[in-house]
């Protein structure tokens, strides 16, 4: 995993503890995502990453899995450079 | 404003009246005061004896009762000020006292904060010009007011809910618990969700009945952040609507071992044959730490998943409900069309969830 993964998966395990996330893996298979989850990982990508997640970003599918979040953040980080 | 007969899709109209409506509305919600020569007579940390102003007091009950919290902000020594506030038996009404050097303006964004309301539902009471004016330059919204004239104060249309319900009666309380709550959520080092499971939470979704209507009215316009629509409801619309075959009102309430938050969201659903509709979705922003808003979704998911009808809803922006927003699209709601700020949304129930196990759902027929 790159560093944006790492960070990531270090991010998520915080709300899946006992439990080694891998990069492919669906977090909504993984119990319930609730609104407060949702919230904070949009926060965190935000921050973490000094990207700005647009509306039409908010597709459940860019955040279902480490990848699609890494994936994500490194759209945004080329259309801002 | 409300069709209840036919099946058009709330109009942008019907929306900017009920945004115009809102506004009109925004009353105070935490009064902040200063201490000395506001509260009491005289000057704590100077003069031998002060003495507490008896229509103050009057002031701090009468909006208590109300459902109007209230807070400090005042330049003193945090301990003897509290000493003080305890000595004359009035410390229990104020949440989180900014006792401190600080400037006031910071004092009153960390209250809003704190107590998570908007500025623009914050007055500020003071005797010093010079602090009403820094407080006044910072935040134009805070209403700053004299304490040499607060003759009318009680008398004022923004601390004159429309409604008194159970609810606001014990709001004081409710943010009291909550104070107590988050304290032992900051002491605890696991993750959110075993936190969570520790405050045996029951949510319970109901008919709103009559006697919830006040208190469903009463969230519609005090409700701004954990809200899809911002769409406002009269006390007599939303009766028509809780009896109109057409449409389910809903109203759900949690407690937990410290107590019950009370009545703290309201979903209104249009039912037509093919589709339903969430009209409005909303939850008070003391339960925003308790991720219960994607519970309420998807328990809407489920009734209308069964019921064999699409789902929409509609959502429109304003600049603070992004969470709202972000629970409706992580519970696989996507846009499909759009009517001026009014964005209609489907879902194709892909993401539907049961609920989670640290709550105890409860649905009454």
């Amino acid at each position: 995993m790159d560093e944006t993964q790492l960070k990531i998966k270090e991010f998520l395990s915080r709300f899946f503890k006992s439990h080694d996330l891998q990069p492919d893996e669906d977090i909504f298979s993984l119990g319930f995502v609730n609104s407060l989850l949702a919230m904070q990982l949009v926060a965190f990508v935000e921050k973490e990453f000094g990207v700005s997640v647009g509306d039409e970003d908010l597709d459940l599918d860019n955040f279902r899995t480490i990848n699609s979040i890494a994936r994500l953040v490194a759209r945004k980080q080329g259309a801002a450079a | 404003m409300i069709d209840l007969e036919k099946g058009e899709p709330a109009e942008s109209h019907a929306a900017a009246v009920h945004a115009a409506k809102k506004k009109e509305k925004q009353s105070i919600k935490c009064v902040v005061w200063d201490l000395d020569n506001t509260v009491w007579d005289g000057i704590l940390l100077e003069d031998r004896e002060v003495t507490l102003r008896p229509h103050v007091v009057h002031i701090l009950k009468t909006l208590d009762e109300r459902g109007i919290l209230h807070s400090i902000a005042s330049r003193n020594d945090h301990g003897v000020a509290m000493a003080k506030l305890k000595e004359f038996g009035i410390d229990e009404y104020f949440l989180y006292p900014q006792i401190n050097w600080n400037s006031k303006a910071a004092s009153v964004t960390q209250i809003a904060k704190d107590i998570n309301i908007g500025l623009d539902a914050v007055a500020f009471v003071d005797d010093q010009p010079f602090e009403r004016e820094e407080v006044a330059f910072t935040h134009r919204q805070v209403l700053c007011l004299d304490s040499a004239l607060l003759d009318d104060l009680l008398d004022r249309p923004e601390f004159n809910p429309r409604f008194i319900t159970e609810d606001s009666r014990l709001r004081r309380r409710m943010y009291q618990a909550d104070i107590e709550r988050n304290r032992e959520e900051a002491d605890y080092t696991g993750p959110k969700e075993e936190f969570l499971a520790t405050l045996d939470m029951i949510f319970t979704i109901a008919p709103c009945r009559e006697e919830d209507l006040k208190r469903a009215e009463e969230l519609t316009v005090r409700t701004n952040q954990l809200n899809t629509t911002g769409y406002t409801y009269s006390y007599e619309e939303l009766d028509t609507l809780r009896q109109s075959p057409r449409h389910k009102l809903l109203i759900s309430s949690l407690e937990d071992r410290h107590g019950s938050y009370g009545k703290i969201g309201l979903t209104l659903i249009e039912m037509d044959p093919d589709v339903w509709t969430v009209k409005l979705l909303l939850m008070s922003c003391r339960v925003m730490s308790k991720g219960v808003g994607m519970i309420m979704i998807h328990h809407v998911l489920r009734m209308a998943k069964e019921a064999g009808v699409k789902l929409r809803a509609e959502f429109v922006s304003n600049d603070r409900n992004r969470q709202m927003l972000i629970t409706y699209r992580f519970a696989g709601f996507k846009e499909v069309e759009r009517h001026g700020e009014v964005a209609l949304m489907e879902n194709d129930y892909s993401a539907i969830q049961p609920p989670p196990p640290y709550v105890d759902l409860r649905i009454l027929g």
